[in-house]
């Protein structure tokens, strides 16, 4: 007879678990991530499962290195999700060593060298969307149309293009929402103008448009979105912020000056902003824990994008915007708590005020 | 559906509920259906003198004297404590130490009873008419009886009875919430013993002053609710049933206030600040056995459960009675428990030696199989914020966690340590399954180890201090002695040379000298006096 | 050059000169710390320490010939709080974290071997032995601070130092130590 446990309580638990998080994580990004394998065809897909691969390689030798328990880390599926969250970002065509080199910076660099699951203070798929960007800026933004599976280069002209750089298969470039905004908006012309020119809301909603692997079908990322928040996984407070702050931004300075700034419903259907809204910037491990500080931060994430979309000189700001606020979430951590009960926000324990008869119950 | 439920549906209350908290399976269903049942008398009891929370109670037996039910057997020391009475019939053939119905298992005193089977009442208590009798005479009555919180905390029910006398009461809250998952021992005490509960509340509520009462069940228990319903009035003092939701922690007596009357218990303060006195229901029905009948609290409700057990019941079990035997009476065990608990899943208290005894604050006995319990393997913490979301006193248990194993436990207390209720719903809903309360037990214990220390050497240098105060007295009071007596000497001497002087004149016997026994005894007494200091 | 050399040593010698005036000329008397380590002891001259009373660890230490760790009635309050004012040096920092984890001991008489002669109760510093003479002697456990000036008397060798009792008020779970995956090594979160 083996004698039972002795532990302190409590003595039943959630179902919650790190790796049941992150698979349902995964199942949220799954239906935007398949559209977009399907829309950018064999490249895309070649290019996502080298860097999930990739990411877990490196995360198991990284726990190696470290003398770290490897199977339950390598089994909870952060990685994974890290890998997939990078390779989310990338354009469709890169060439294989940049989702190998993306998924190096994430796992190595942004997670293990800060010590491992949980003690980052950056967010790893961020930071290597930054990394790459400013490394390698002609890779890293250019898009091809999404034209399907079926109409797009064959296995055979994939792996060329994916693995061996190849040029041959004739990839009509094509520039990104944003990107396009910008460049117009620079040359100086009027939204009037430049709108003609952009894809419909329908495309965006839906993904029909050129963009990131994964981050092209607005639709889908937003049905993900709301499962995550539907089962619990994430709150919707920081979405929310970030989303609210993004289109209340956009819609106050285009009704001040329409022809120089974007509407809100574009801001909010392009680039990475709904990717942003729900798997990035709720990552738990660099946002803040309490509701208050949830609200600066993605209301603070949402200005920042909107600035340096508007105002940068990158069409796009999410990885900027996040990592920024990465570095003042245990800032925000530390001045916003919860008030403890049975006292007021400084920590004094609340008057003990005379009791009074409960009202109408007076006899 | 008659007016006052409607009422009581639209009460706020019952759709807003308290800060945090968590939703654990209950699986009451497990034995809420089962009727109580009275557990036979037992081979053997074992009665710890100390089953409440204050100071513990003297030894009123010896050994091999025959006792009978009811007997007093360990009178209540000092304001805070607690009346133990014989359960049964029988002789007494240990007053020493036994195991503590506790995880630490550390001996404790105990009387053991071996019943003899006549199951034989001593003298009961005088019966008291509550209609006529004074709050004094109640809360007396409810003392001599031993009765204490009977939803876990054990605190002596009658002192919280006498709080009239320093606070404006106008209400008590009945807690028939019944949280913690598994424990149906207060829904079948509910259902089946309304009325005794009613004429208990109203006992109560008289004692109290209160002009009104509240009956407090979680939404999840309708039959109780239906069951204490019937009853608007008790004692003639306006009564209703407050539908609460089935949420965890809400039978924590502060957060049952705040959820009933929308007013938060100052920290550190009691809910009769604000004039509200919360009781269980277990224990109203105890004050109506005392005060109807004169039955002091020999028994009580116990919840068997969890899947471990082979046929989960609620059972009234004599209080001493061995954990194994209301196991046996359950049917045994079907597979050996993962962990063996007395009290509910959340903060209940896991033992190893199944021969401790059931005491007056044993709410359940769970056997829990380990496809109930929590998986032993932890992950580091990712942040994820679900212990700052479940906790219901807004505290940050993930910080704490980790100023607590970085060993700054000043940190921890600056970030709100005291404030914890150990309730159990961090641990519970961290999905990296951190220890979170056990780390947070260990920084409070560690506090009071370390403050009892610091006390200890204050007192230490106190100890000290008189010692060689006591020791220079002596020593000067020696001093002064040998002053007086070289003086004497010095006379002696004098006398001497000048009895020597005469004897030059005329022969005399010289004087005895003085013996040093004054001295010695005077020193002795200095020291036996600053002993018994 | 040479200028510039000549000008820079006279320079130097006389700054040099003015620092060496100023350190004779405001010279401060550090205060005697002895008297201040004697008041953090608990002052109980026990003798545990092998110095003779608590004025002795005090000048001991302030020389630097006792560590700071050396008052074990102490313990770690006073270690810390001594290792404020004075340099605890070498592995002294490794003493205090050892001593962290100590359990606080008492004294324990066997009455089957105490003869009631009354030595203990004489020589605790404390009073925390009572008993009277030819009767058995016992420990107040919360006065004691296991000091061993008692062993030491004891002609019987009645007595011996034991680490505190534990009871139910002063038990308390112990530190979790989180283990990650099964039978990983241990690895502090």
């Amino acid at each position: 007879m083996t004698a039972p446990m002795l532990a302190s309580g409590p003595h039943t638990h959630t179902r919650f678990t790190v790796s049941r998080t992150m698979l349902t994580v995964s199942v949220a990004l799954a239906p935007a991530t398949l559209f977009g394998l399907y829309q950018f065809g064999w490249p895309a897909i070649f290019l996502f499962l080298v860097t999930v691969i990739s990411a877990w390689v490196f995360e198991v030798a990284c726990l190696w290195i470290a003398g770290k328990p490897i199977g339950p880390f390598a089994r909870d599926g952060s990685a994974i999700l890290t890998g997939w969250l990078v390779a989310m970002t990338l354009p469709p065509y890169a060439p294989w060593w940049v989702g190998m080199l993306g998924a190096g910076i994430a796992i190595i660099i942004a997670k293990h060298m800060f010590g491992g699951l949980g003690q980052n203070l950056f967010n790893p798929a961020m930071v290597a969307r930054a990394m790459l960007l400013v490394a390698l800026p002609v890779h890293m933004t250019t898009w091809v149309p999404p034209v399907g599976i079926l109409d797009g280069p064959d296995i055979w002209q994939a792996l060329a293009i994916t693995f061996a750089g190849s040029q041959e298969y004739d990839v009509v470039s094509s520039a990104s929402t944003l990107s396009h905004m910008k460049s117009q908006l620079g040359a100086g012309a009027t939204m009037s103008e430049i709108m003609p020119g952009l894809a419909d809301l329908e495309a965006r909603m839906i993904g029909l448009v050129p963009g990131s692997l994964g981050e092209t079908s607005t639709g889908l990322l937003l049905l993900g979105g709301l499962l995550l928040v539907g089962m619990r996984i994430i709150t919707p407070v920081i979405p929310l912020a970030v989303l609210g702050t993004i289109a209340g931004l956009a819609a106050l300075t285009s009704f001040v000056a329409p022809d120089r700034y974007a509407p809100p419903i574009l801001h909010l259907t392009a680039g990475s902003t709904m990717l942003c809204a729900f798997f990035i910037a709720t990552d738990y491990v660099t946002s803040p824990v309490t509701a208050a500080g949830k609200l600066i931060y993605g209301v603070a994430i949402g200005a920042l994008v909107f600035v340096i979309r508007t105002w940068g000189a990158f069409p796009e700001g999410v990885a900027f915007a996040v990592l920024l606020m990465n570095a003042c979430t245990p800032l925000i951590e530390t001045y916003v708590r919860p008030r403890v009960f049975g006292r007021t926000r400084t920590g004094k324990p609340l008057p003990v005020k005379k009791s009074k008869s409960p009202r109408g119950e007076k006899k | 559906m008659t007016l006052p439920s409607i009422a009581s549906l639209l009460r706020p209350s019952q759709y807003f509920t308290v800060r945090g908290g968590v939703h654990p399976e209950t699986r009451k269903n497990l034995s809420s259906e089962s009727a109580i049942e009275d557990m036979p008398i037992p081979s053997l009891l074992r009665i710890p003198l100390q089953q409440h929370i204050g100071a513990e109670a003297e030894p009123m037996v010896k050994r091999d004297d025959h006792v009978l039910k009811g007997q007093l057997i360990g009178k209540a020391r000092g304001p805070v404590s607690a009346n133990i009475h014989a359960p049964t019939s029988g002789r007494v053939i240990a007053v020493g130490h036994f195991a503590a119905p506790h995880p630490s298992a550390l001996p404790v005193p105990t009387i053991t009873i071996r019943p003899d089977g006549e199951d034989t009442w001593g003298p009961r208590l005088p019966r008291l008419r509550p209609e006529n009798a004074t709050p004094e005479e109640i809360a007396a009555q409810v003392a001599e009886a031993g009765i204490v919180g009977m939803g876990g905390a054990t605190f002596p029910a009658a002192v919280k009875l006498n709080l009239r006398a320093r606070y404006d009461l106008h209400t008590l809250v009945i807690n028939g919430a019944e949280c913690e998952p598994y424990l149906t021992c207060d829904d079948r005490l509910m259902r089946e013993r309304a009325e005794d509960i009613y004429d208990g509340i109203g006992i109560m509520a008289r004692a109290l002053g209160v002009r009104q009462i509240v009956v407090a069940i979680e939404s999840n228990k309708p039959q109780a609710i239906a069951a204490m319903q019937q009853f608007d009035r008790a004692l003639g003092i306006p009564s209703r049933v407050q539908v609460v939701p089935t949420q965890y922690p809400m039978g924590s007596e502060k957060h049952l206030v705040k959820t009933i009357t929308g007013r938060e218990t100052p920290a550190r303060a009691l809910t009769a600040d604000l004039g509200v006195v919360v009781h269980n229901a277990g224990t109203a029905h105890a004050v109506h056995l005392a005060v109807r009948y004169g039955e002091p609290l020999i028994s009580r409700v116990v919840t068997v459960s969890g899947r471990g057990v082979k046929r989960p019941a609620n059972v009234r079990v004599l209080i001493g009675t061995p954990v194994a035997e209301v196991l046996e009476h359950c049917g045994g065990l079907v597979e050996d428990p993962d962990r063996l608990l007395l009290g509910g899943p959340m903060m209940g208290q896991p033992i190893q030696n199944r021969r401790v005894p059931v005491v007056k604050g044993t709410s359940g006995i769970l056997a829990l199989t380990a496809a109930e319990t929590p998986d032993r393997d932890t992950m580091p913490c990712i942040r994820c914020g679900r212990c700052a979301q479940g906790c219901p006193v807004g505290l940050t248990p993930f910080e704490l966690n980790a100023r607590i194993q970085s060993g700054d436990l000043e940190g921890a207390v600056k970030i709100g340590l005291l404030d914890c209720l150990t309730c159990g719903c961090c641990s519970f809903a961290c999905p990296s399954n951190i220890p979170l309360v056990q780390t947070i037990h260990y920084a409070k214990g560690k506090l009071a180890e370390e403050e009892g220390r610091r006390h200890q050497q204050e007192e230490a240098k106190r100890l000290a201090a008189a010692r060689k105060a006591r020791e220079e007295a002596a020593a000067e009071a020696k001093r002064q002695m040998m002053a007086k007596r070289k003086a004497e000497m010095a006379a002696k001497k004098k006398r001497e040379a000048e009895a020597a002087a005469r004897a030059a004149s005329a022969e005399t016997p010289p004087d005895q000298a003085p013996t040093s026994q004054p001295q010695t005894a005077q020193a002795e007494s200095t020291r036996d006096g600053g002993a018994t200091q | 050059m040479i200028e510039a050399a000549a000008s820079m040593s006279a320079l130097g010698l006389g700054l040099g000169l003015l620092l060496g005036v100023a350190a004779r000329r405001f010279h401060v008397e550090t205060p005697p710390i002895i008297d201040e380590i004697d008041g953090i002891l608990p002052g109980t001259n026990c003798g545990a320490c092998g110095y003779p009373g608590c004025r002795g660890l005090a000048e001991a230490m302030a020389e630097g010939t006792a560590p700071v760790t050396a008052c074990t009635p102490g313990g770690r309050d006073v270690a810390l709080q001594l290792a404020e004012i004075v340099d605890p040096g070498g592995d002294g920092d490794a003493a205090l974290s050892d001593m962290a984890d100590e359990e606080p001991h008492v004294a324990f008489i066997f009455e089957d071997h105490c003869t009631g002669c009354m030595k203990c109760f004489k020589r605790c510093p404390t009073d925390a032995i009572i008993g009277a003479n030819k009767q058995i002697h016992t420990v107040i456990v919360d006065a004691c601070i296991g000091c061993d000036a008692c062993v030491e008397v004891c002609p019987t060798e009645a007595i011996v130092i034991r680490a505190k009792p534990r009871t139910l008020k002063s038990w308390y779970w112990e530190k979790p130590q989180p283990k990650f995956g099964a039978g990983a090594e241990e690895y502090p979160a």
